[in-house]
């Protein structure tokens, strides 16, 4: 449905997009995330041919943008950051001139209906624009862009400026009319993008960071690997930690273990970290049993969405390698995982997860 | 093209602009009638149509000072620009749009040879050809105020610029007098928008003249295209 091929969008020296390339397939929902500024508005923009790009081709239904623009257009339903609308015109006649506009061919009166009613604007139709809210404006926003029934749907910040209950409207009228339309949705709110895609595209500074399902993503960057556990100890004092730190390491399969603070008396926190194919955690816990000691707490480093994206998206990544070397590398080898461009060459040269790149 | 004229033909009234547009070319044209047409007992309109030179180069800034700042302004130009439409018929759209309002305002004048009519003969000939005159002036200075309205994001500046420029056009007569350099004098005399209109309102007509207004006219709607083509690659 679209493809786009390493897009480029130079602002004099500044690389406001670069080098982006990825498609989307009939029917999907693909969520564009990323903070301010880091180039979804200007893709998006590339996409539906507001702009040009500097380089690089973007595909609509297999019509190019920039050669054969109309038709491409005709193809795509656009709500821009800013829903250009007319504030001086009321709802029904701004929706009219969309028709006209776009040279709709669907029956006038019944197409606008539907929409209106999709969008829950059929009571304010009569009424200024100027004088709606900015959630009926948001609302009117999107009706426009569903005129004509595109098979393309490039929704940017669609929820922006609507109350809790409004937002969750649109975002299962989004889920809806995903199933027979091609949806890209920008965001920078990221339960939304939860909630809403199937696919995530995380951009930082103009690159794609991160590609792949949201399950994907958060299961390649939290590392199941990835634990904290408390161990009691026979002797409940500090030496305990060398004697249990050494056993821990000698299990098979793990890669790293520090012991942390003093959580209880005598009691110590340890991180451990285990290859990515094992599940250590079973091991630990005989090793535990035969030894005699306890385990009061096991927590595996949940790593959320959340803070995968703040990590990528911070520059957190910039801290990270500042840090004591150890963590350092292994950090940063949880995050050559699904993170492509840049970071990869980033990867220390003991790079041990096999499935590395990008999925 | 139709929707983009309905909607800002719509848009001239909504805003108020039309009425003031109409309401003063109706009052200066009314007011130029009565002094130097009647005023001097004859039924040729010709003075008042001259005199109207300068009151067309205030009003039309004033007709064509939103019709791109504004959309730039609100981003209403993103509805536009990625509708399936080509930035020609957008450009043309809100162009006819414009002309249209100017034609009906400069209609009034057979309102006014109505009144001649009842009182004298009204030759037609000369009527027509002033008409057509002042409209295809307005034709080319229509143009020109929507290209400096692709300039700017600020509808005042655009009206300020637009009046300012045609102002210039007013007064290239007498600038070129002032030019020592005699081809650019010629240039500039050949050029001028204000001894080629006064030349048609004698009554003396020109297909040259016409010609250069229509291509004034194409030439900026051109340019228009142009600055708003440009854009997307800024």
């Amino acid at each position: 449905m679209i493809e786009v091929k390493n897009l480029c969008k130079h602002y004099g020296d500044k690389k406001a997009v670069n080098d982006i390339s990825f498609s989307v397939g009939k029917g999907e929902i693909l969520g564009f995330l990323g903070p301010n500024g880091a180039g979804k508005s200007t893709t998006m923009n590339i996409l539906t041919g507001y702009i040009s790009s500097t380089s690089g081709q973007v595909l609509i239904n297999g019509v190019d943008i920039l050669e054969n623009p109309i038709e491409a257009k005709s193809n795509i339903g656009y709500l821009p950051e800013i829903p250009p609308l007319y504030v001086d015109m009321t709802v029904d006649s701004y929706l009219n001139f969309m028709y006209d506009l776009k040279k709709c061919k669907l029956t006038r009166k019944a197409h606008l209906k539907e929409i209106c009613d999709i969008c829950k604007i059929s009571h304010v139709r009569e009424r200024l624009i100027r004088n709606l809210s900015k959630g009926y404006k948001q609302r009117v926003g999107l009706a426009q862009a569903l005129i004509n029934n595109p098979p393309v749907l490039i929704l940017d910040e669609p929820t922006v400026g609507l109350d809790p209950s409004q937002i969750i409207e649109i975002r299962t009228l989004i889920k809806k009319l995903g199933k027979n339309h091609t949806v890209i949705l920008s965001s920078h709110i990221l339960p939304e993008i939860q909630a809403v895609c199937d696919r995530i595209i995380i951009v930082n500074k103009g690159v794609i960071a991160a590609d792949g399902t949201a399950a994907e993503i958060a299961n390649k960057l939290t590392n199941e690997h990835k634990m904290t556990v408390r161990i009691e100890g026979t002797k409940r004092t500090a030496e305990d930690k060398d004697e249990i730190v050494s056993a821990l390491k000698a299990i098979d399969g793990v890669k790293y273990v520090r012991a942390d603070m003093e959580r209880e008396k005598g009691i110590y926190d340890y991180d451990i970290e285990s290859d990515d194919a094992i599940d250590v955690r079973r091991a630990i816990n005989s090793l535990c049993r035969n030894k005699g000691w306890n385990i009061l707490m096991l927590q595996l480093s949940d790593m959320t969405l959340e803070d995968i994206f703040m990590k990528i998206t911070t520059g957190t990544m910039e801290a990270i390698r500042t840090t004591d070397s150890d963590e350092k590398k292994n950090v940063l080898d949880d995050y050559s995982i699904g993170i492509t461009g840049g970071m990869a060459a980033d990867n220390g040269e003991d790079n041990e997860e096999t499935e590395g790149g990008d999925e | 093209m139709g929707a983009i004229f309905r909607r800002e033909m719509g848009a001239f009234f909504t805003s108020g602009i039309a009425y003031v547009f109409l309401a003063g070319f109706a009052l200066f044209s009314g007011l130029f009638f009565s002094l130097n047409v009647v005023g001097s007992g004859i039924s040729d309109m010709s003075p008042m149509f001259s005199s109207m030179f300068l009151i067309v180069v205030f009003l039309i800034p004033i007709l064509t000072m939103r019709l791109l700042s504004e959309e730039k302004k609100n981003r209403t130009d993103q509805g536009l620009l990625t509708a399936p439409v080509s930035l020609t018929s957008i450009v043309l759209g809100k162009y006819f749009a414009a002309l249209a309002l100017f034609i009906i305002a400069e209609s009034v004048v057979f309102i006014y040879s109505i009144i001649i009519a009842l009182c004298g003969q009204v030759v037609w000939s000369t009527l027509l050809g002033n008409y057509f005159a002042m409209l295809f002036l307005g034709a080319a200075f229509i143009a020109i105020g929507l290209f400096i309205s692709s300039l700017t994001e600020n509808q005042m500046a655009s009206a300020v610029i637009g009046i300012f420029v045609l102002f210039m056009l007013y007064l290239m007569d007498s600038l070129a007098v002032n030019i020592p350099v005699e081809f650019i004098q010629k240039a500039l005399i050949a050029a001028s928008f204000y001894s080629r209109y006064i030349e048609l309102t004698r009554g003396v007509f020109d297909l040259s003249t016409i010609v250069y207004f229509i291509s004034i006219a194409v030439l900026f709607n051109f340019f228009t295209v142009r600055v708003l083509d440009k854009r997307r690659w800024a």
